[in-house]
């Protein structure tokens, strides 16, 4: 297993006119290739902050940021928006779905970017709307669907160009129990299938479907440890690494 | 990513703004209507003038008192007012002394004339004109039955008349013209021939005259009357050669002091389509001029609305940066958006001015003029102002920070 992303004493400081908000103060840490990573806290201890420098929407202050072996602030506009583009599916806390275009457009969105022809990327459109069982609403807008469909629709966007990452930033915190067991089912299979996964919860129950839990406050790691009663099992064998 | 995407994209945010859009396009629409509507009628005019002139045939030119098309204000109408008539003796002289023309026409007018058969009657606006045999074909003319006016016509001064077609619908609705009598004005005439139809200028009574000979005209009109002289120069190689000649005689019968300026107007075709297009010129120079003034009001406009579709759009432009977009994907995105703006409104501008352009060619009943030149450089300048007042908003959009506008309220 090799180490897919570095963290290396990363901070991101917001200055807020005289005072300055210390999002994150030093955070370190390796996650493997495959590897299933819960991260959790309180809100405002920075998981937002960290998922989106890992997503490559966000720089950090200071610190090293390694994907793939790559130190990702010597890279350009362009590279950034094909590794977004390509290695990263984002789920975002607030969908942040196109909200005039129906759910095939929105999902298709990444493989129009990635410059693939349009019979082709119907189909892989379709087939991850499919995955997330929502063939039936392909035409709908995002106005006319259930929070959980729309939070599929997300998770549907992010999975369709079929990248190695997959960052969810609290994807189950607008559903309901039920809806939300759904979703984790569809990234347990994900990971089955070899993906990497970050998930940020508030949830012990959705946090037992990883692997390995990292417990963020006031900006920093404060545990970092692997997940004991897992929720799923025959899973893939490697448990946790840290 | 592929133009059809971009197109989609930049129609469908169009449309989500419809009132917004048609009233951005406005401007645009006032702007290319104006510049292709005065293009448009200019040609029509062009095109009906151009017709109306046929009557002068090729390599033919024209002398008389005052300009055929003048441009300029009551001053200097006066100055042609003033000059003496062109009488039959100076434009006998002329045609006389001629070496270098095939014809020399001589042709006086009288208009609100009369023409009567039995008991039907044409209006009172019927031209009579007094041609010398030459005269009918420096006109161009042709006599589609019966016969010309000849030689022995203009010697005699028969009392006998070639009717032009609206006057044979007037008072030969069935037919059997030639050889019938008729009156005219105050007189008896015997119709020797009917003139082909010919339509043109400005749908008007070009067929709403009968023509007489010369001789008999001066007779029954009175010989002190303002002539025409038309020649028709043995070729054209020799056109330039015979308007000098006949100008020169013409000046030597109207005893014109050396270095004085003619006392006469000198035309042909050519001379008159090149007068009339230096007069447009200067219409289409302030129309252009006017225009473009618009269209810069237009651009802005174009501008600061594609600057609040940028502001109000910022969280979609997050969206799209999150999934991949690049910097060139956004400013293409917004440049289309622009231009597409601009299209619309250029094409709706573009089809009214070709639209009421013709209004007066469908009046005066001529083809209708599709300028094409025209309209192509009104797509071309719309597609100029989208992108340089289009630039500006895509490149800041193309510049947002990804996080930044996802957060953006
Ligand atoms: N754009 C910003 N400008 C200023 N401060 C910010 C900005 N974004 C985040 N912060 C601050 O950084 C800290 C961490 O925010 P972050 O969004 O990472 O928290 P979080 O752990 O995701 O919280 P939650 O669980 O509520 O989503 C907070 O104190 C927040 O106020
Ligand atoms: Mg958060």
């Amino acid at each position: 297993m090799s180490t897919i992303i570095r963290l290396a004493n990363i901070t991101k400081l917001y200055q807020m006119g005289e005072e300055q908000v210390h999002a994150l103060q030093g955070v370190s840490l390796e996650i493997m290739q495959n590897e299933y990573v819960a991260i959790m806290g309180p809100s405002g201890s920075g998981k937002s902050t960290m998922m989106n420098i890992i997503g490559c929407l966000d720089t950090p202050t200071s610190g090293l940021y390694e994907l793939n072996n790559t130190n990702v602030s010597e890279m350009n506009d362009n590279q950034l928006a094909r590794i977004r583009n390509k290695e990263i599916g984002f789920v975002f806390q607030t969908f942040n779905l196109l909200a005039r275009s129906d759910v095939l457009h929105n999902v298709e969105l990444p493989l129009i970017y990635g410059g693939i022809n349009v019979t082709e990327r119907r189909r892989m459109a379709m087939e991850s709307i499919e995955r997330v069982g929502l063939s039936e609403r392909m035409h709908h807008k995002p106005n006319e669907l259930s929070g959980g469909q729309r939070q599929r629709v997300a998770v549907a966007r992010a999975l369709v160009t079929r990248p190695s990452i997959l960052l969810a930033d609290e994807p189950t915190g607008n559903l309901d129990t039920k809806t939300g067991e759904e979703i984790m089912q569809l990234f347990d299979a994900l990971h089955r299938e070899g993906n990497t996964i970050i998930l940020v919860t508030h949830e012990e129950d959705i946090a037992a479907h990883a692997h390995r839990m990292i417990r963020l406050r006031d900006g920093r790691v404060e545990r970092d440890e692997p997940v004991m009663n897992r929720r799923t099992y025959g899973a893939s064998s490697v448990a946790a690494s840290a | 990513m592929e133009f059809s995407e971009l197109l989609k994209i930049s129609l469908n945010a169009i449309r989500a703004n419809k009132l917004r859009s048609a009233l951005t396009l406005l401007g645009i629409v006032v702007g290319v209507f104006s510049i292709i509507g005065v293009m448009t009628a200019v040609r029509v005019l062009q095109s009906s003038i151009e017709e109306g002139l046929s009557n002068l045939g090729s390599h033919t030119f024209q002398i008389q008192k005052f300009p055929a098309l003048f441009v300029g204000g009551h001053d200097q109408w006066h100055k042609f007012r003033n000059r003496k008539d062109i009488t039959i003796d100076q434009a006998e002289f002329v045609a006389e002394r001629m070496s270098y023309a095939q014809y020399v026409g001589i042709e006086g007018w009288q208009g609100g004339q009369t023409v009567e058969v039995g008991r039907l009657k044409t209006n009172p606006n019927v031209s009579i004109c007094g041609e010398n045999p030459e005269g009918i074909p420096t006109n161009n003319w042709t006599v589609a039955e019966g016969r010309s006016i000849n030689d022995n016509d203009q010697r005699y001064s028969t009392q006998v008349a070639i009717i032009g077609q609206d006057v044979v619908a007037k008072v030969f609705p069935n037919g059997g013209a030639v050889g019938s009598q008729i009156k005219a004005g105050s007189h008896r005439y015997t119709v020797i021939g009917v003139f082909e139809k010919k339509g043109g200028a400005f749908g008007g009574n070009t067929d709403n005259f009968i023509a007489i000979p010369l001789s008999t005209f001066l007779d029954e009109f009175g010989k002190r009357r303002d002539l025409h002289i038309m020649v028709k120069a043995k070729g054209p190689e020799v056109f330039d050669e015979a308007v000098e000649e006949a100008r020169t005689l013409l000046r030597l019968a109207r005893k014109v002091d050396p270095g004085a300026e003619d006392d006469f107007d000198i035309f042909s075709n050519d001379s008159l389509i090149s007068t009339f297009n230096e007069f447009t010129f200067y219409v289409k120079l302030g129309i252009g001029f006017i225009s473009f003034i618009s269209l810069l009001a237009a651009g802005v406009g174009i501008m600061n609305i594609m600057l609040v579709s940028v502001t109000e759009r910022t969280r979609e432009i997050g969206i799209r940066k999150a999934v991949g977009a690049r910097r060139m994907n956004i400013l293409g995105q917004f440049i289309t958006e622009a231009i597409v703006l601009c299209q619309i409104g250029g094409i709706v501008g573009i089809l009214l001015g070709i639209f009421s352009g013709n209004i007066a060619a469908l009046a005066f009943n001529i083809p209708p003029v599709v300028p094409i030149d025209w309209a192509l450089l009104g797509f071309l300048l719309c597609l100029v102002i989208g992108v340089v007042f289009g630039v500006y908003p895509a490149w800041k959009a193309a510049n947002l920070d990804p996080i930044e506008s996802l957060r953006y309220e």
